[in-house]
């Protein structure tokens, strides 16, 4: 897993909470800082897509690991 | 590249049908969106100081239910408020938010929302009984705002 600056544990939250909490993380953070945040609803893998290309965040990484879902962004 | 525009009218004061705007409004707002909220009759509900929200099954064959029961049993005194207990538990251990965090949410990112004053004066609500921070005005105001969104809903 590539590394990160912050971590965002986003798991039992659902729709529409995951992408709140993640731009809240991200907004105290710098430019080019790495974001891990986890997640178990599965929803959250299309809105965190469609949250990284209208914020002009990027969405690194996105994967399914044991139930949960993992993703990487990098403040723009 | 200009902020995008979102603007909701929120008539409804039932627990199910106040997640739409808050949901729609908070998430719009954490995209980037400036968003205004124009609260119209029944839709009014949702900007009391305490939120005591309810559902009702009558008139709405498609809602969910535990186990089948008739109509008439639904129309029960207590059942309203059993079915409302019922659903707020069920969406605090699937990990949905509350409306009240939700509005907070709303609030923090800069949410803004509008009381209809017409609305207000016909059920003679005293603005004191409304959360802090929110304005009053009418069609006028609203559409003001609407007439340059990028996007306008009716909720």
């Amino acid at each position: 897993m590539a590394n990160f600056d912050q971590e965002l544990d986003a798991s039992g939250l659902n729709c529409p909470l995951p992408i709140l909490r993640a731009k809240k993380s991200l907004a105290a953070m710098t430019s080019g800082q790495v974001l891990h945040i986890i997640a178990t609803d599965p929803g959250a893998v299309k809105d965190f897509e469609a949250f990284a290309k209208q914020t002009g965040n990027e969405l690194m990484e996105s994967r399914e690991e044991g139930g949960k879902f993992h993703f990487m962004m990098k403040k723009g | 590249m200009s902020e995008k525009k979102l603007a909701i009218i929120a008539t409804k004061g039932s627990l199910d049908w106040a997640y739409p705007p808050f949901i729609l409004a908070s998430t719009a707002a954490a995209l980037g969106y400036e968003v205004q909220i124009f609260f119209t009759f029944y839709g009014l509900q949702l900007l009391r100081k305490k939120l005591d929200l309810k559902l009702t099954s009558l008139g709405n064959p498609g809602m969910p239910m535990p186990m089948p029961m008739p109509v008439l049993l639904q129309a029960l005194p207590g059942m309203q408020s059993m079915m409302s207990m019922m659903m707020k538990n069920k969406m605090k251990s699937k990990g949905v938010a509350s409306v009240e965090e939700l509005r907070s949410l709303c609030i923090e990112a800069d949410v803004k929302m509008i009381a209809c004053q017409m609305t207000v004066d016909l059920f003679e609500f005293s603005n004191s009984e409304f959360i802090d921070g929110i304005e009053f005005g009418g069609a006028a105001t609203f559409l003001g705002f609407a007439g340059e969104s990028d996007i306008c809903l009716f909720v």
